[in-house]
C-alpha cells in the first residue's frame, strides 16, 4: 500500500467519522467544529487531486466564511453550555431508515457500475487557466454563470441585511 | 487521480457523507445544526463532481467549475439562512424548527 | 323581384314594434305602447293590402296563370356552397290571401284589445307579444323555403305560448301554455325530421323547386322507399304531423281547448283565425308534392281531417264553456279544411284545394268574429259558463246581431260566407270519397246545432245574470261590425279565379245538388237547437240522460286527455322515466358522489402530511426521491 493510498483512506475515515459526529453530538458548538474538520478533510482531498485553487477556495469560503458565520450565530442564539435535546426516537428511526436505505441503494449501484478511469493526460489546472476559462465568453467559457453567481451573491447580501435588520416597532412618540 | 484508489471508493465516501447529512437534517431540531447538515450534503456533492472530473475527464475542468459555483451558492445560502435564523430568534426566542410552522396555514 | 322588396317590411314592422315595446316596456306608458303596436300593425296591413291587391289584379298573372314570385331574398346562413339558408318573401295566391287574412284579423284584434285589455297590468307586454306573434305569422306565410318556415313556425309556437300564459299568476293558464308548447313541440319534431328527410332526398329547401311538378321532389318518387312507403310520402307524413300539431288535428288536438285560458282576443287571433290554420297552410304550400308524389299521404290528411271534424263537432255539442265550444268548433272547421285538401287533386280536379283555402279565408272572418263576440260577452258578464248566461240580446244588441251573423255564416246558411266555402268542400268530397262526404255532411248539421245551442243559451233563454250587463265600448264593437261585414261578403270573393292549385282559373259553379241538402241539414240543426234551448226547458237534460254514456263521453271530450295522462303519467313516467331517473340518481350521480367522497377521504387522510414541520417534509421528499431512484433502477 502506497503512502497516497494510506493517506486517502485515513482522510476518508476522518471525513466519515466527523460527519457522523457532527450530526449526532448534542453540543451545538462541537457540531460546528466537527463540520470544520469534515470541510478540512475535503479540502485535503482536493489537494490530493491537484485542484489547488478549489482547495484554497474551500478553505477560505467554507472554513473561513461559513463555519465562522455558523459559530458566530451559535454564540448569538444559544448558551455555550446548552445541550441539544435528544432527537425523537421516531425521527431517528425514520431518518435512519431513509438515510441507510438510500446509502445501501447508492452504494450497491456504485459497486456494480464498472467505472473505467480515463487515460487522458491531465489538463492545465493552474490559476491562470482557471481565470481564463471563468472569464471566457467563447465556447466552453463560464462568463455567464460567473456573472449570474455574482448577481446572486449581491442579492443574497442585500437580502441578508434586510432580513436580519431589526425592524423598529412603530410607536406614536 | 489518486494512485491506487478506485473511483467507487471516493464515491462511497461522498455517499456516506450525503446520507449522514440527510439523517442529520431529519433528526436535528435546531435550525443551525440543520444548516450544518445541509453543508454536509453540499460538500458530498462537491466531492462527487471533483472525483468525476479527475477520474473520467482529467483533461477538462467542468466538475471543478461546478464545485466552485456550488461553494459560492452555499455561501449565499448560508448568509441568507443565518439572517433568517437571527430574525426568527429575535421574534420567537428560539431557532427550533418545530416552532416554525405558521406557513402551513 | 324589383319593386316588391317592401313586401319584407310587412312582417318586419310588427317586429320593430315588438322590439320597441319590449325593450322600453318600463319607460313607455301603456297607452303609448298600445298605440305603437296598433300603428305598426295598421302600417303592415296597408302594405299587405297594397301588395296582395297588386298581386291579384296587376302583376301576379302571366298569361292568366298566377306565378310564384320571390319578392325578396337574401342568403342568411351560408354553410357551404350548396347548403345555404335563405330568408325571403314569396308571393303566390295563398300567401297573398294569408297576408290579407292575418293583417285584417290582427289589426282588428289589436284595436279590440285596446278596449278588452284596458286597465290590465300587462297591457304593454300584451301588445309586445301580439306584435311578436304577427311578425312570426307573417314571416311564416311569406317563407320562401322550408327552413325559414320552420323557424317562424317555432316563433309562432313561442308567441302562442307567451300569450296563452299571459296571466302567468293563474295556474291553469301556466299549465295550458306549457301543454300547448309541449304538444306542438312534440309534433314539430315530426316536422323537423320530415324537413330533413325531404330536403336530403330532394337537395333543396326551396318551395319553388320543391313544388315544381317537374322538379326533383316530384320526379324522385321512384327513389328510396322505407317500410313500404316512398321516402317522399314518409317525409310528407312527418311534415303533416307538424301541421297537425299546430292545427290541432286529432290526436294532437288536446292543447287547443286548454289554450282558451289566454285572453280572448288572443284566442280570436291565434287559436281561431291564424296560427291554427298554419297546418292547413303548410299542406297547401306543399300541395303539389302531396298530390303528385304522395297521394297516400294526402289520403291520410283527408281521413284525419274528417275524423277531427266529426269528433270535435260531437264534443262541441256538450261543452258548457263558451270559449271551449268555439275551440272545438275551430278544430272541427280546420278538420274541414284538411279534409278538403285531402280529397283534392291538382289542376282541373283542384276544387278541394280552392275550397279549403276559401274556407280558411271565410272561417277566419266568422271565427274571429265569434271569439271577439264571446270576448265581448265575457267582458260584460265575467263568466265563461253558458249555463250562467241567458237573455243577453236585450243588453248587448250589437254583439247579438254580429254573433248571429257569425253563427249563420258558420252554419252555412246563404248568403253568408260559410255557405259558399262549405258548399265547395262538400262538392269536392262528393266527387272523390263518399264516406268523407257523409262525415262532412253530418258535421255540417252538428255545426249548425252546437252553434245555435250556444247562441240561444247566451242570447235567449232566461236571464240568469244579476244586474244589467252593458254593451261593450265602441272600440270593441267596431271590429265586430267590420268582421260581420266581412262574414257577409267574404263568400262572394271569386276564389276559383284567384286561388287555385296550379294558378290558372278553375271552372266552378254552385252545386245545388250538394248545397240544398247541406242548407237543409243546417236549418234542421238550427231548429233543433231552437226547440231545445230557446226557452228554459228540461228537454236538453232528458236528451242527455237518454243518451247516457255517449253524452258523458262527449262531455268528457272522449277521455282523450285522460288517455294522454295515463300514457304519460302511468306508462311513460313509471316504465321509462322512473327507471332512467333511478339510474341517473343512483348510478350516474352516485358515481360522481363517490368520486367526490373518495377525494374527500383521501384528502382527509393525507391532510396531516401538511404539518408545517420541515422534518417531515424532508422525510417525504427524501423517501420519494429514493423510491424514484429505485423505480428507475428496477425499470432499467
Amino acid at each position: 500500500m502506497t503512502f497516497t493510498q494510506i493517506f486517502f483512506y485515513f482522510l476518508a475515515g476522518v471525513i466519515v467519522a466527523f460527519s457522523v459526529l457532527s450530526v449526532t453530538t448534542r453540543r451545538i458548538l462541537r457540531a460546528a467544529v466537527y463540520l470544520l474538520f469534515v470541510l478540512m478533510g475535503t479540502a485535503a482531498f482536493y489537494f490530493m487531486v491537484n485542484f489547488f485553487f478549489l482547495a484554497a477556495v474551500q478553505l477560505i469560503v467554507y472554513i473561513g466564511g461559513i463555519v465562522v458565520l455558523i459559530i458566530f450565530s451559535v454564540l448569538l442564539t444559544s448558551q455555550i453550555n446548552d445541550r441539544l435535546d435528544k432527537p425523537e426516537m421516531a425521527k431517528v428511526v425514520i431518518g435512519g431508515l431513509v438515510a441507510f436505505g438510500g446509502l445501501i441503494i447508492s452504494a450497491l449501484t456504485l459497486w456494480q457500475y464498472p467505472f473505467t478511469a480515463s487515460s487522458a493526460a491531465e489538463g492545465d489546472y493552474s490559476v491562470a487557466e482557471i481565470g481564463r476559462q471563468l472569464l471566457n465568453y467563447g465556447e466552453g467559457g463560464y462568463v455567464l454563470p460567473f456573472e449570474v453567481i455574482s448577481i446572486l451573491l449581491l442579492a443574497a447580501m442585500v437580502g441578508a441585511i434586510i432580513i436580519a435588520k431589526r425592524i423598529k416597532p412603530k410607536t406614536d412618540d | 487521480m489518486i494512485e491506487g484508489v478506485p473511483l467507487s471508493h471516493i464515491l462511497v465516501v461522498s455517499s456516506i457523507m450525503f446520507f449522514v447529512g440527510v439523517y442529520g437534517f431529519v433528526t436535528r431540531k435546531n435550525l443551525l445544526t440543520m444548516l450544518i447538515s445541509t453543508e454536509l450534503i453540499l460538500n458530498a456533492v462537491n466531492i462527487n463532481f471533483v472525483a468525476f472530473n479527475r477520474y473520467l475527464y482529467p483533461d477538462k475542468m467542468e466538475g471543478h467549475f461546478f464545485s466552485l459555483f456550488i461553494i459560492a451558492i452555499a455561501a449565499a445560502e448560508a448568509a441568507v439562512a443565518i439572517a433568517i435564523f437571527i430574525s426568527l430568534y429575535r421574534n420567537l426566542k428560539s431557532i427550533d424548527v418545530e416552532d416554525v410552522d405558521s406557513l402551513k396555514h | 323581384m324589383p319593386g316588391l322588396e317592401h313586401t319584407i317590411l310587412i312582417p318586419l314592422i310588427p317586429f320593430f314594434a315588438f322590439l320597441v315595446i319590449g325593450l322600453l316596456n318600463k319607460t313607455l306608458s301603456p297607452k303609448v305602447a298600445g298605440m305603437i303596436g296598433i300603428t305598426g300593425i295598421l302600417a303592415s296591413t296597408i302594405l299587405a293590402y297594397q301588395v296582395a291587391l297588386g298581386y291579384f289584379f296587376s302583376f301576379g298573372q302571366v298569361d292568366g296563370v298566377f306565378q310564384k314570385i320571390i319578392a325578396y331574398k337574401t342568403s342568411w346562413l351560408q354553410f357551404t356552397d350548396s347548403l345555404v339558408i335563405e330568408m325571403g318573401a314569396i308571393l303566390d295566391p295563398i300567401s297573398a290571401m294569408m297576408l290579407v287574412v292575418i293583417t285584417t284579423v290582427s289589426s282588428l284584434v289589436f284595436i279590440y284589445s285596446w278596449g278588452y285589455m284596458k286597465g290590465e297590468s300587462g297591457f304593454s307586454r300584451f301588445y309586445a307579444f301580439l306584435s311578436l306573434f304577427s311578425f312570426s305569422m307573417l314571416g311564416l306565410v311569406l317563407a320562401t323555403n322550408l327552413f325559414q318556415m320552420y323557424m317562424f313556425w317555432e316563433l309562432v309556437g313561442v308567441s302562442s305560448y307567451l300569450l296563452i300564459g299571459f296571466y302567468y299568476d293563474k295556474a291553469a293558464a301556466v299549465a295550458a301554455s306549457k301543454k300547448a308548447f309541449i304538444v306542438t313541440r312534440f309534433a314539430d319534431l315530426g316536422f323537423l325530421i320530415g324537413i330533413l328527410l325531404l330536403s336530403f332526398h330532394t337537395g333543396t329547401f326551396d318551395f319553388q323547386l320543391l313544388t315544381d311538378p317537374n322538379g326533383p321532389a316530384i320526379t324522385s318518387v321512384g327513389g328510396a322507399t322505407f317500410m313500404g312507403l316512398s321516402v317522399v310520402s314518409l317525409s310528407l307524413l312527418l311534415i303533416f304531423i307538424g301541421g297537425a300539431g299546430k292545427s290541432a288535428m286529432f290526436p294532437l288536438h288536446i292543447w287547443l281547448p286548454d289554450a282558451m285560458e289566454g285572453p280572448t282576443p288572443v284566442s280570436a287571433l291565434i287559436h281561431a283565425a291564424t296560427m291554427v290554420v298554419a297546418g292547413v297552410y303548410l299542406v297547401a304550400r306543399l300541395f303539389p308534392v302531396f298530390a303528385f308524389a304522395a297521394p297516400e299521404a294526402l289520403e291520410v290528411v283527408a281521413y284525419i281531417g274528417a275524423f277531427t271534424a266529426l269528433f270535435a263537432a260531437v264534443v262541441a255539442c256538450t261543452q258548457p264553456d263558451i270559449k271551449r265550444v268555439l275551440a272545438y268548433s275551430t278544430m272541427s272547421q280546420i278538420g274541414y279544411m284538411m279534409l278538403a285538401l285531402g280529397v283534392s287533386g291538382f289542376g282541373e280536379d283542384g276544387l278541394g284545394y280552392t275550397a279549403s283555402m276559401f274556407h280558411l279565408f271565410t272561417h277566419a272572418f266568422f271565427k274571429a268574429l265569434l271569439f271577439l263576440g264571446a270576448g265581448s260577452i265575457i267582458h260584460a258578464v265575467h263568466t265563461n259558463d253558458i249555463f250562467k248566461m241567458g237573455g243577453l240580446r236585450k243588453f248587448m244588441p250589437i254583439t247579438h246581431i254580429t254573433f248571429l251573423i257569425a253563427c249563420l255564416a258558420i252554419a252555412g246558411i246563404p248568403p253568408f260566407a260559410g255557405f259558399f266555402s262549405k258548399d265547395e268542400i262538400l262538392a269536392a268530397a262528393l266527387v272523390s270519397n263518399k264516406l268523407i262526404f257523409g262525415v262532412g255532411f253530418a258535421v255540417a248539421g252538428l255545426t249548425a246545432f252546437y252553434m245555435f245551442r250556444l247562441y240561444f243559451m247566451v242570447f235567449w233563454n232566461e236571464a240568469k245574470i244579476e244586474g244589467a250587463p252593458h254593451e261593450s265600448p265602441s272600440v270593441m264593437t267596431i271590429p265586430l261590425i267590420i268582421l260581420a261585414i266581412g262574414s257577409l261578403v267574404a263568400g262572394f270573393v271569386p276564389f276559383n279565379e284567384l286561388v287555385t292549385s296550379n294558378g290558372s282559373l278553375l271552372a266552378t259553379e254552385l252545386h245545388w245538388e250538394v248545397a240544398a241538402p247541406s242548407v237543409a241539414i243546417g236549418l234542421i240543426g238550427i231548429v233543433v237547437a231552437m226547440v231545445m234551448y230557446r226557452k228554459a226547458s228540461n228537454l236538453p237534460s232528458k236528451l242527455s240522460s237518454s243518451l247516457g254514456g255517449i253524452y258523458k263521453a262527449a262531455y268528457s271530450k272522449f277521455y282523450i286527455d285522460e288517455v294522454y295522462m295515463f300514457v304519460t303519467k302511468k306508462v311513460i313516467f313509471n316504465l321509462i322515466s322512473r327507471p332512467i331517473a333511478w339510474f341517473d340518481r343512483n348510478i350516474i350521480d352516485a358515481f360522481m358522489d363517490m368520486t367526490a367522497k373518495m377525494t374527500n377521504l383521501v384528502s382527509e387522510g393525507i391532510k396531516e402530511m401538511q404539518s408545517g414541520q420541515l422534518h417531515y417534509y424532508a422525510i417525504y421528499f427524501a423517501s420519494g426521491a429514493i423510491l424514484f431512484v429505485v423505480l428507475m433502477l428496477w425499470m432499467r
